[in-house]
């Protein structure tokens, strides 16, 4: 299998990321190579193996349902490129 | 009702919040109505490097809600990522699942005790534990030219719960509604408030048209922001209308050209959908499972335990007033609609008074009177069910007529006093059975020409006394003064034989 420049225009939409055309051509080719490489472990015989959902063979982790201190508003609203007091500020959200 | 050329096809989607203290992949807490962005974490606005740990106690409400929907449960579920870009969605995805939810294939069961549709089984199709996203608001102020983001919500657990096409009408639509929301109150696992956003409702409806050529799907309309079960039923039978004329218009069908998915918001001001703008690219979502959540496993001795812990659900509840209180299936229904507080009410004042009809009766009337005019719910109430069970004794063996009783009720209800407090500050006294015999013998020694007359087989003649009755005692109950004073009449008839 291999990636078209138009699936590669379309998931960078996806991403929301703007690309150049030298930029899409270079995305074009790598990813093309990493979607040969998984072509390549495709290539394996699993037949009789499982299909795991995670990487860890870990199960059922899970937290106590117990409050515990939340980030000041300060500090979680310092990175924001805009922001008012209270909020997040974004460019206007249509159609909601 | 509707028009018989179509049938209507409704399908549900209801994503209710879960009652945690914290929300699924972090410990904010998930309280209601803080100040903007003072419940966040690194995990929850997706810092990098922070790690999501699923709630325990999350996942325990979910499955309980999926056993009592009878649904599947694998033995093995894991958690997705949905990927797509909007302002409240910090991440740039949400947990949810895809492919491996947690429960499917159950079903949930309506019933119109009026029967406004026969009994009916809703498929449900899936139920799958995920994360809210946050609120973006509009700021009329600065103009619209942003809107302000409050991530206080982002994270906090939600059961997603996706019925199949299986409704047939506004009002199954409806009736599916209230029947989920009671059975999630009585399980405890949300408050499903739809104010405050616990318990939000998307509908997918359609119209199978009756043609010449056979049976024809009209293009499916997802229907968005409805506040209400009233909306929602409103909304249907609105969208039902609207789809059968598009149909006689355009003949378009599901799945032809200009027959695909659209979406509509109703207006609740105007009483009409309206259509919505459509995300971009939004069946793209490039689910993949998320590296950083472990899957879980249920087993079956888990689901045993679950299974024990349900208690008793309203249909089972319904049936157990009818057998063993021999109430009657609309009483029952009325009864347990009201929640669990309520059936605990009425069982105690059945069991106490020994009269269940009457309970029954006086729960539905009086009782709910009292508690939708002061907006109470059952546990507020300032009458006890030992005191009420007093009062409807009283009234059962006659020493209080129902009119009398309710005064006293009403008294009650007003200062919570008990039932010989609230008698006495309303004068009002219980007559004996002795006490009333005495005066209807008084009566008819008083008044031989009405005995007179009863004997010769004019039984209203009695009226008469009723009023003198009254008078003398004003406690004196009409029914049994009328009783009693024919009795005696007959004995004495009986006696000069
Ligand atoms: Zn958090």
């Amino acid at each position: 299998m291999s990636l078209t420049r138009q699936q590669i225009v379309k998931v960078s939409l996806l991403a929301r990321l703007r690309l150049r055309d030298d930029e899409l051509d270079r995305m074009t080719d790598q990813l093309d190579q990493v979607v040969s490489y998984m072509d390549l472990l495709a290539e394996v015989d699993t037949e009789d193996v499982e299909p795991m959902a995670h990487a860890v063979e870990q199960t059922n982790v899970f937290a106590e349902d117990r409050e515990l201190p939340s980030l000041d508003r300060e500090a979680a609203l310092s990175n924001s490129p805009k922001r008012d007091e209270q909020c997040y500020r974004v460019p206007a959200v249509l159609g909601d | 009702m509707s028009d018989p050329s179509y049938e209507i096809v409704i399908g549900l989607e209801v994503h209710v919040q879960l009652q945690t203290a914290t929300k699924l992949f972090c410990r904010c807490s998930t309280r209601f109505g803080a100040p903007p962005n003072t419940q966040t974490c690194p995990v929850c606005i997706g810092l990098p490097g922070s790690l999501p740990v699923m709630n325990r106690q999350a996942f325990a409400l979910a499955l309980k809600t999926a056993v009592a929907l009878n649904c599947q449960i694998p033995g093995f579920t894991k958690w997705d990522r949905k990927q797509y870009y909007y302002p409240d969605l910090p991440k740039g995805y949400q947990i949810s699942q895809f492919d491996l939810p947690m429960s499917q294939h159950g079903y949930l069961e309506i019933n119109d005790a009026k029967g406004a549709f026969a009994p009916k089984r809703v498929g449900i199709l899936r139920a799958h534990l995920e994360e809210d996203a946050g609120k973006s608001m509009h700021d009329e102020l600065a103009g619209k030219a942003d809107s302000r983001i409050d991530l206080n919500r982002t994270g906090t657990p939600l059961l997603e719960i996706v019925s199949q096409p299986d409704m047939r009408s506004p009002q199954e639509a409806r009736a599916y509604l209230t029947e989920l929301k009671l059975l999630l109150t009585y399980l405890g696992v949300s408050d499903c408030n739809m104010q405050e956003g616990s318990l939000r409702v998307d509908a997918n409806i359609n119209l199978h048209v009756a043609t010449s050529q056979g049976t024809v799907a009209t293009p499916i309309v997802e229907v968005k922001n409805m506040n209400s079960f009233r909306a929602v039923e409103r909304a249907m039978a609105f969208e039902a209308t609207r789809q059968f004329d598009v149909w006689k218009d355009t003949r378009i069908a599901l799945g032809a050209p200009g027959g695909h998915k659209t979406t509509r918001g109703w207006d609740e001001q105007a009483q009409m959908t309206r259509p919505q703008r459509q995300k971009e690219e939004s069946s793209d979502y490039r689910y993949f499972p998320d590296p950083d959540l472990a899957p879980v496993i249920v087993t079956d001795q888990q689901l045993d335990a679950v299974r024990a812990d349900l208690g008793e659900l309203p249909a089972a509840l319904r049936t157990r007033l009818q057998t063993e209180w021999g109430i009657d299936a609309y009483d029952a229904d009325v009864i347990v609609n009201q929640g669990r507080a309520f059936v605990d009410y009425f069982l105690a004042l059945a069991n106490i008074s020994g009269d269940a009809k009457r309970a029954s009766n006086w729960m539905q009337q009086d009782v709910l009177r009292v508690l939708n005019e002061r907006a109470l719910t059952i546990d507020l109430f300032p009458v006890s069910s030992t005191s009420l069970a007093q009062l409807l004794k009283t009234v059962q063996q006659g020493e209080l007529d129902t009119s009398r009783a309710r005064d006293v009720f009403n008294a009650m209800a007003e200062s919570g006093d008990s039932m010989p407090q609230a008698m006495q500050s309303l004068g009002i006294q219980a007559v004996h059975g002795d006490e009333l015999a005495d005066l209807c013998r008084e009566l008819l020694e008083a008044n031989p020409s009405v005995v007179a007359d009863v004997q010769a087989g004019k039984d209203k003649a009695i009226g008469a006394l009723i009023g003198q009755a009254k008078r003398r005692n004003p406690n004196a109950n009409p029914n049994q003064v009328r009783q009693l004073c024919l009795e005696l009449i007959r004995e004495q008839g009986s006696a000069q034989e």
